[in-house]
């Protein structure tokens, strides 16, 4: 087919590290007693639990009492949004949220606002930078959650956590601060104490652990009403057998990638850089979300005039390059993406786009690769084109 | 990509073989509108009825894409009543049915056709 295979789709999912499948591979055959029971069995998947949320506690400066695990980002959300909603309704009924949430958050909030909560959606910039005025302005003390993405996931841009739960707690003595942190997660600073975070939704699978599963960091003394009701588990805020082989990977992925952030955040930040800087010499691109340091690592989104983005991934996926797009073509819905609605960007701008995202898998040479072919695939759909 | 597309959509999509201009075409038609991401452009070449030749230039998606070219090759050889009996459900048939969300993109086909044929008899 291609000479190479370069996976730059990590923003969906990313290659499990191989010292956490290895951690994982005993918590099948061996060690696979259920955490809660009270056997030898169940004590020692229990300890390998307790470990890794000590792991993951020590990665956000958190408590371990503060991690619940959960199936993954999409059930951290709902738990978080869900959850605080209805244990403090009574406390007001308003939630503050913005409109380049993922749709984990996005749709728990519009399914709350037919249940009777009132939701706001603030703007962003051209960046995609939250209206921090916006924000002082509509929460009052009925507003019981603001919940802002971390870093975007299509866009990439970095939100000031610090500031924006400062204004939140500032502004509102009911309202509890959620950050989606999912793609954020070690890479960038995350660190629940200093930028004073409630709640947080992390995951595995996006930082070479293994998917299903994730965790949500809930301050302690937060008023939260479990989701999912049963057996019990994790204090009775998430009922269900915890997943002992998916919560160790996640922990071993969690440490290893905590630990190199820095150095993973400098190579995919270089990588990053030159693909946004020769990409952008293709005439008629334009980057979408910033440049620099309040840019997530690993993201690339780039709007490619007169092309539409399915056809331009699909091209690609033929020379051996796994990008996605934010088309409406691509997406079951056929809306394109709100995220670059919302930056301002017109529906045929929307549909134009490319994202790529690295990981610290990605190599100079597979970048390289990317960059002689893109503009011939580019040429070529734009021949095609009757604009 | 994962909306199931057939092999035949993917292969047309992948080499186009009717993508192109006709200078001095004797009708052309548009249909699409950028903002839901499709425009489609036929361009026929009619001798005594009959279309000889057809090329396309296409905005789109893989499915627009495969249709249009699926479409052309269907139209070559075809006289301009045979062709205005194409219907969007024939060209997604010889795709090997688009998935249903992509049905669209072959009825765009028809009507970007229609309005190459629309203009033709008014010459």
């Amino acid at each position: 087919m291609s000479e190479l295979e370069v996976y730059l789709d990590n923003g969906s999912t990313t290659k499990t590290d191989s010292e956490a499948f290895e951690k994982m591979k005993p918590y099948f055959t061996e060690k696979y007693g259920n955490p809660a029971s009270l056997h030898k069995e169940g004590k020692e998947a229990k300890k390998a639990i307790n470990k890794s949320k000590r792991i993951i506690a020590d990665t956000l400066n958190a408590d371990k009492k503060e991690i619940i695990f959960t199936s993954g980002g999409t059930e951290s959300d709902n738990l978080a949004l869900k959850g605080i909603a209805f244990e403090n309704k009574e406390k007001g009924k308003h939630i503050i949220t913005t409109k380049i949430e993922h749709d984990a958050v996005l749709k728990s909030a519009k399914w709350l606002e037919e249940q009777g909560f009132k939701i706001t959606y603030l703007d962003v910039d051209e960046e995609g930078f939250v209206d921090q005025e916006q924000l002082k302005r509509e929460i009052t003390d009925e507003t019981i959650l603001v919940s802002i993405i971390h870093g975007n996931n299509e866009i990439g841009t970095i939100q000031n956590l610090k500031e924006l739960s400062e204004i939140t707690h500032e502004h509102s003595k009911n309202a509890y601060f959620h950050t989606d942190a999912c793609q954020s997660y070690t890479k960038t600073n995350l660190d629940v104490k200093e930028q004073n975070l409630d709640l947080a939704s992390i995951n595995s699978h996006k930082i070479h652990g293994p998917k299903g599963v994730g965790a949500l960091y809930i301050k302690k003394g937060t008023e939260i009403h479990p989701w999912q009701h049963g057996g019990g588990h994790e204090k009775g805020m998430r009922s269900g057998t915890l997943n002992t082989h998916g919560v160790v990977g996640f922990a071993e992925a969690a440490k290893n990638n905590y630990e190199n952030k820095e150095k993973n955040i400098e190579k995919m930040t270089s990588l990053r850089d030159k693909l946004i800087e020769e990409i952008l010499k293709i005439e008629k691109t334009k980057l979408n979300g910033p440049k620099g340091s309040k840019r997530l690592p690993n993201n690339i989104n780039i709007c490619f005039n007169n092309i539409e983005g399915e056809a331009l991934s699909g091209y690609l996926n033929r020379k051996g390059i796994y990008a996605s797009t934010g088309s409406a073509c691509s997406s079951l819905d056929l809306e394109p993406s709100h995220v670059l609605t919302a930056i301002g960007l017109t529906k045929q701008e929307a549909n134009s786009c490319l994202r790529i995202t690295l990981s610290k898998y990605n190599t100079k040479e597979e970048i390289n690769y990317v960059l002689k072919e893109l503009p011939d695939v580019v040429k070529r759909l734009r021949d095609m084109s009757p604009l | 990509m994962d909306k199931e597309y057939s092999e035949e959509t993917i292969d047309r999509f992948q080499d186009p073989e009717y993508s192109g201009e006709i200078e001095n075409a004797d009708a052309v038609g548009k249909a699409g509108n950028p903002s839901c991401g499709d425009v489609l452009k036929v361009f026929l070449k009619i001798e005594d009825n009959v279309i000889k030749k057809a090329r396309f230039k296409t905005y789109g998606c893989i499915a627009a894409i495969a249709s249009s070219d699926e479409l052309c090759e269907m139209l070559e050889g075809k006289t301009v009543e045979e062709a205005r009996k194409i219907t969007g459900k024939d060209i997604s048939q010889e795709l090997g049915e688009l998935p249903p969300v992509k049905y669209h993109c072959s009825v765009l086909g028809t009507e970007a056709l229609k309005d190459a044929l629309d203009n033709y008899k008014k010459e």
